[in-house]
């Protein structure tokens, strides 16, 4: 039980910290168990959504059907859901962009105006602000809508979109930004570099791989984001993907297939987006939990 | 412009840098100041003053003192509803954290398909509540569902339709959701653990469980404080999911706090209660992070000394 054997040749996959912990086999059951759960909704949604809806009834539910159909994705977009795709992508881009900009503005004055009190006290509230869940402030952010005469329209999902991005974006990145050697500082000043410059000449280039984690990030909340939506607008129209799901599931009913399709049409964008910059985002969550 | 990599050098000592011309920078940092101020602080502060008041969400505001907290403080659904939001925090955190803990020292000890297991696992994550929600809805139906096409009696059953059985769904979609994000900070923190002090361990003639108890456990100590506290204050705000799963039903069942101040406010118009139960929900947030920071013990001690 208890003997050392750090002679013993390398087992397949495992890593020398393994070899230490001893792989354990309920870990690792529990691991692969879990993936299996993880992996049966989303394998039932796709499969489930091309099939007929009137076979629905009467096929096993976790089989996928002899004769795939797209008839359902065809109801979904007859359905206006490239006009909701529009709303989400209006709504995700229209608040990513200037939050993160105007966040990454702040992470550059408080590591390089690290004297001043006053920065110094913002970059305090902002750390407070984490603590705010929107759940909470969602009355009075609807008051304000409404007295700005914003309300049922894509600015009002915008506008608070923004404001709940900067605390953890401005954490993030002043996190980063901090890591530019201050010689480069020295250097761009020497060349006459105003900050403003040096902001993007030097930091923006410096940070990009976390501009990008943050800005995968917060588009993902905002894109899933549903409470703003829900409370803040009323028209068909404005509806953002979250929203139009829960219409569609009022809407089709007992038609599972149709709801299915759904699902996975405004699912897949989410997960291509993935595929492409997910290097980014799990090193990046993982480096801005490790700091 | 040049593609770098992030230098390694880190600069400890912020100041000089900036001292002396920091008010040129300083304002840059105003746009997002007063942002953050006009939709955070000021609802913030906001939703404390509207407590204070009688509100239907769309005539005038009128103030009427205690008015709404002596309503909301009377009304049976508050410590129900309270409850039911325990009830789904303890219970979804005594899911998740073995488990969490258990696929994360697994997958730092574990590289030939860490790579592949991190991507799958990521996927929930990536699902909006309501998407994930509706898809367990129809998954859970009790005739055309998950346990017809398994042939497994057991999942058969009524789970929307009972009110112990919804908490559990509840519960399960919760931990189905965020368990794999659980997992890869876990998996994170075991990978720091010096190797040293395992080797010290197996030469002392530590058993598995030993070892794991003794050195695996404290070491990450830190790193499950920080997972129970996002565990614990991020199940406050489950609205999107109970919204669509059950809508607090059946009957009240599994009605918490959020969507409590949902139907409050935005259902019954009673803005008055509803801006009482944020306030709530803001102060307990703030106490249950404040415990779990003080069951962390005095942050001074290094995690890499071990306790």
């Amino acid at each position: 039980m208890a003997a050392i054997d750090t002679s013993a040749p390398a087992r397949k996959g495992t890593t020398p910290l393994g070899r230490l912990l001893r792989l354990n086999w309920l870990g690792g059951s529990f691991a692969w168990l879990w993936l299996v759960v993880v992996m049966v909704p989303i394998y039932w949604i796709v499969i489930t959504s091309v099939k007929t809806s009137e076979n629905y009834f009467f096929t096993n539910s976790m089989l996928p059907p002899k004769e795939i159909t797209f008839e359902n994705y065809k109801l979904v977009f007859q359905n206006d859901i490239v006009h909701y795709f529009l709303n989400s992508v209006i709504v995700s881009v229209g608040a990513v962009v200037p939050a993160v900009g105007i966040s990454f503005m702040a992470a550059y004055a408080i590591v390089r105006g690290a004297g001043n009190r006053w920065l110094r006290a913002m970059n305090t509230l902002f750390l407070l602000g984490l603590a705010i869940p929107l759940q909470a402030v969602i009355i009075p952010v609807y008051l304000i809508i409404i007295r700005l005469k914003l309300y049922d329209t894509l600015l009002a999902i915008i506008l608070p979109s923004i404001a709940f991005a900067i605390p953890l974006s401005v954490l993030v990145l002043s996190n980063f930004v901090r890591d530019v050697p201050r010689e480069l500082f020295e250097s761009m000043r020497m060349d006459g570099a105003t900050e403003w410059g040096t902001l993007w000449r030097l930091a923006f280039p410096l940070t990009r791989p976390a501009l990008v984690t943050v800005t995968i990030y917060n588009a993902l909340g905002i894109w899933n984001g549903f409470l703003l939506p829900l409370v803040l607008t009323q028209s068909p129209d404005k509806r953002t993907i979250p929203l139009a799901l829960v219409s569609f599931q009022g809407q089709f009913q007992v038609n599972v297939p149709a709801i299915a399709a759904a699902v996975t049409l405004t699912t897949l964008p989410i997960l291509l987006l993935y595929a492409i910059g997910r290097r980014q985002l799990l090193s990046g969550l993982t480096a801005g939990f490790g700091k | 412009m040049t593609t770098l990599a992030p230098p390694a050098v880190r600069v400890k000592e912020p100041t000089a840098a900036g001292r002396g011309r920091s008010g040129s920078v300083a304002w840059m940092a105003l746009p997002a100041l007063l942002m953050f101020i006009a939709f955070g602080v000021i609802p913030l502060l906001g939703v404390l003053g509207l407590s204070f008041t009688t509100w239907d969400g769309l005539g005038t505001i009128h103030v009427t003192g205690l008015t709404s907290w002596k309503a909301e403080l009377k009304d049976p659904e508050l410590p129900h509803s309270l409850w039911v939001t325990f009830k789904i925090m303890i219970l979804s955190w005594l899911v998740q954290t073995p488990i969490s803990i258990l696929i994360g020292v697994f997958l730092a000890s574990f590289k030939r398909y860490r790579g592949l297991l991190a991507v799958l696992y990521f996927i929930p994550l990536l699902l909006s509540s309501v998407a994930i929600s509706i898809t367990y809805k129809a998954l859970l139906d009790p005739n055309f569902g998950l346990g017809t096409g398994l042939g497994i009696g057991f999942l058969n059953q009524d789970w929307l339709g009972s009110s112990t059985l919804a908490i559990w769904v509840l519960v399960f979609v919760v931990s189905w959701q965020y368990i794999p994000f659980h997992s890869l900070i876990y998996q994170g923190a075991v990978r720091q653990i010096p190797t040293s002090m395992l080797e010290a361990a197996q030469i002392d003639g530590a058993g598995r469980m030993r070892q794991f108890f003794s050195i695996t456990l404290p070491q990450i100590k830190y790193t499950i404080i920080t997972s129970s506290t996002l565990m614990v204050v991020g199940s406050l705000t489950f609205f999107d999911l109970i919204y669509v799963l059950t809508a607090g039903g059946p009957g009240d069942s599994t009605r918490a706090l959020a969507l409590e101040m949902y139907r409050k406010g935005f259902m019954a118009n009673l803005m008055g209660p509803a801006s009482a139960i944020a306030v709530i929900l803001v102060l307990v947030g703030l106490l249950l992070a404040q415990l779990l920071r003080r069951l962390g013990g005095r942050g001074d001690e290094s995690q890499l000394e071990g306790a």
